[in-house]
C-alpha cells in the first residue's frame, strides 16, 4: 500500500499494472509541478542572466559568464546537493521539493540565457535604431521593441527545454521527492515486480514527451502565421 | 545672416581604419531642403547617421541648432555628450529609414503613438489624435489598427514618416526612402515628401537616386563622392551645368544608363 492505494499482484501483469496506476498518477503530477516550477523559475533567471551577460560594465557581465558558465559544466546532482545540504546549514531550510525545483531552475537558466540571447540578437538592428531615433530609452526599447520580438521566434527552443526539464525531474528522487520513477521505485522494491511499474513510467513519459513536442509544434506553426514570429 | 541649424565642422569618421568622412565640412540653413546625390559608399548614410546619433564621430564638432551634437560644453571645454544631453539633442532630429524599421509587432497606431506617449509624456488622447492627424496627412487614415505587414512597402514608408513627424522635429532625415520600394510605389512616397518640402517648416536632408525629383524639389543638392562634398548647389545648375568631371561622370551614368 501507498498513499492509500493498493495493488493487486495475484492475478497477472495487466491488473497488477491497472491497480497502480493511480499511484503513478500521483507521481506523475509531482513531475509536472517540479518541472513546471523549475522551467518558471528558469524562464525568469534566464532572462536576468542574459541580459546581465549582455551589460556594458564587464564588472557586471565577467561574474554573469562566469556563473553561466559554472552551472553549465557542472552536474546538476551536485547543485542539487548543493542547494539540498549546504543551504540548510545557512539556515536556508526548503522542502524536498522546492529545493529540486531550484535546482532544475538554476541548471536550465544558463541553457535559456544563451536561447534568450540568440533571439535578442536576431532582432532587426533597424528595430534598435529606429527606438533610438525616436528617443525611446534603453530599457523601454528592451522590453517593448526587442523583448516582444524575441521571445515568438525563441518558444519552440523553449518548448524544447520544457520537456528536458521533464525528463531531469527524476534526479531529484535523490533527494526524497516522490515524483513519477521514485513512486515506481518504492513500488518494486515492495512488491519485488520492478518490471510492471517501470515500464509504465517509460510509457506514461512517452505520452507527456509526445504532447508537449505537439505542443511545441503547434506553436511553431500557429505563430508566425499570427504575424508574431518574423520572417 | 542666418546661423546655420546643421553644421560639420571638420568632422572625421572612421570604421576602424577606413576612413569614411575625412574633415567634412558642411553646412544646411534652417527651412532647407538638401538633397545628397552621390556613388554608393560615398558617406552618404554616414552623413544622417551621425546627424540621428546612431554613429560617434572621430573627430571635428557637428553643431545642431548651434548646439554641439556629439559634444558638452563644460567650463568652456567641448567634452563628449552624455546620453542625457544626446537625447535632448535628438529631439530635435527625425529620421526615415531606406527599410522602413516600423516595429513589426505594433499597430500602425501604436508605432505612431509610442513614442510621443513614452518620450514626450502625451496623453493616451492626446498621443492618438495626433497620430490621426498624421495619418490623414499621409493619406492612410484608415490603416491605423492594421499591422505593418499587412500594409504595402509604400504605406509601411508613409507610416514611417508619419512615425518620425510624431516627434515634432525641426530637422527631418530620409535615407533612401524609395530604394527599398517597387517602382509603382515610389510616387506615393515622394508626394508625402513633395509636400513637406512645401511646407517650409523643417529643414530636410534627403539622400536619394530619384534625380528628377531632386531636381524639383531641393534648395540645394549636393553630390558626395569619397566622403567629400565634390560639388553642390542649385538643382538647375547642378544638373544642367556641372563644373567637376567626377559630377559630370556620376550623372551621366545615372540619368541615362544606357549611353
Ligand atoms: N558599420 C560599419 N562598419 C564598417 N564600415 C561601414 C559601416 N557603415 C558604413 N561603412 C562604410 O562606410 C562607407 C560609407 O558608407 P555609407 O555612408 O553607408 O555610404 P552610402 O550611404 O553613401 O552608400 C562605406 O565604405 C561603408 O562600407
Ligand atoms: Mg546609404
Amino acid at each position: 500500500m501507498l498513499f492509500g492505494y493498493e495493488w493487486d499482484t495475484s492475478a497477472g501483469p495487466l491488473v497488477f499494472a491497472w491497480s497502480i496506476l493511480p499511484i503513478l498518477l500521483t507521481g506523475v503530477l509531482v513531475t509536472i509541478q517540479a518541472a513546471v516550477l523549475g522551467f518558471g523559475i528558469a524562464l525568469v533567471l534566464g532572462l536576468v542572466l542574459a541580459v546581465l551577460k549582455a551589460a556594458p560594465s564587464r564588472l557586471i557581465s565577467w561574474p554573469a559568464h562566469g556563473v553561466a558558465e559554472f552551472v553549465r559544466d557542472t552536474p546538476l546532482l551536485i547543485q542539487l546537493f548543493f542547494l539540498y545540504y549546504v543551504l540548510p546549514e545557512y539556515g536556508l531550510l526548503l522542502p524536498a521539493f522546492m529545493t529540486g525545483a531550484l535546482a532544475l531552475g538554476i541548471q536550465y537558466s544558463a541553457y535559456m540565457a544563451e536561447v534568450y540571447r540568440g533571439g535578442i540578437e536576431a532582432v532587426a538592428r533597424g528595430q534598435r535604431e529606429a527606438a533610438r531615433a525616436l528617443n525611446l530609452s534603453s530599457a523601454r526599447t528592451f522590453t517593448h521593441v526587442v523583448l516582444p520580438q524575441a521571445i515568438p521566434r525563441i518558444i519552440p527552443a523553449l518548448g524544447n527545454y520544457l520537456v528536458s526539464i521533464m525528463k531531469d525531474v527524476p534526479i531529484l528522487s535523490v533527494v526524497t521527492v516522490m515524483e513519477l520513477l521514485n513512486v515506481a521505485k518504492i513500488i518494486g522494491d515492495r512488491t519485488f515486480n520492478y518490471i510492471v511499474p517501470l515500464s509504465l513510467v517509460g510509457l506514461i513519459y512517452l505520452i507527456m514527451t509526445l504532447i508537449a513536442a505537439g505542443g511545441v509544434r503547434y506553436l511553431d506553426k500557429t505563430l508566425p502565421k499570427k504575424g508574431i514570429a518574423l520572417k | 545672416m542666418t546661423e546655420p541649424i546643421i553644421k560639420f565642422d571638420k568632422v572625421v569618421k572612421r570604421f576602424g581604419s577606413h576612413t569614411v568622412l575625412d574633415h567634412l565640412d558642411f553646412e544646411v540653413n534652417p527651412g532647407e531642403m538638401v538633397t545628397i546625390i552621390g556613388p554608393s559608399g560615398s558617406g552618404k548614410s554616414t552623413v544622417l547617421r551621425i546627424l540621428m546619433t546612431l554613429e560617434q564621430i572621430q573627430d571635428g564638432v557637428v553643431t545642431v541648432e548651434g548646439e554641439p551634437l556629439w559634444h558638452e560644453r563644460k567650463n568652456g571645454d567641448l567634452v563628449p555628450a552624455s546620453e542625457k544631453h544626446l537625447r535632448k539633442m535628438r529631439e530635435k532630429l527625425g529620421m526615415v529609414f531606406q527599410q522602413f524599421n516600423l516595429f513589426p509587432h505594433m499597430t500602425v497606431l501604436r508605432n505612431l503613438t509610442e513614442a510621443p506617449r513614452q518620450v514626450l509624456g502625451l496623453s493616451k488622447k492626446d498621443a492618438t489624435e495626433r497620430a490621426e492627424e498624421l495619418l490623414e496627412r499621409v493619406g492612410l487614415s484608415d490603416q491605423a489598427s492594421k499591422f505593418p505587414h499587412q500594409l504595402s512597402g509604400g504605406q509601411q514608408q508613409r507610416v514611417g514618416i508619419a512615425r518620425a513627424l510624431a516627434m515634432r522635429p525641426k530637422i527631418m532625415l530620409f535615407d533612401e526612402p524609395t530604394s527599398a520600394l517597387d517602382p509603382e510605389l515610389v510616387g506615393e512616397v515622394l508626394k508625402v515628401i513633395r509636400q513637406l518640402a512645401n511646407e517650409h517648416e523643417l529643414t530636410m536632408l534627403l539622400v536619394t537616386h530619384e534625380m528628377q525629383f531632386a531636381r524639383q524639389v531641393s534648395d540645394r543638392v549636393c553630390f558626395f563622392d569619397k566622403g567629400r562634398i565634390e560639388e553642390q548647389g542649385p538643382p538647375e545648375e547642378l544638373f544642367t551645368d556641372p563644373k567637376r568631371e567626377r559630377t559630370r561622370e556620376f550623372l551621366k551614368a545615372v540619368l541615362d544608363p544606357d549611353a
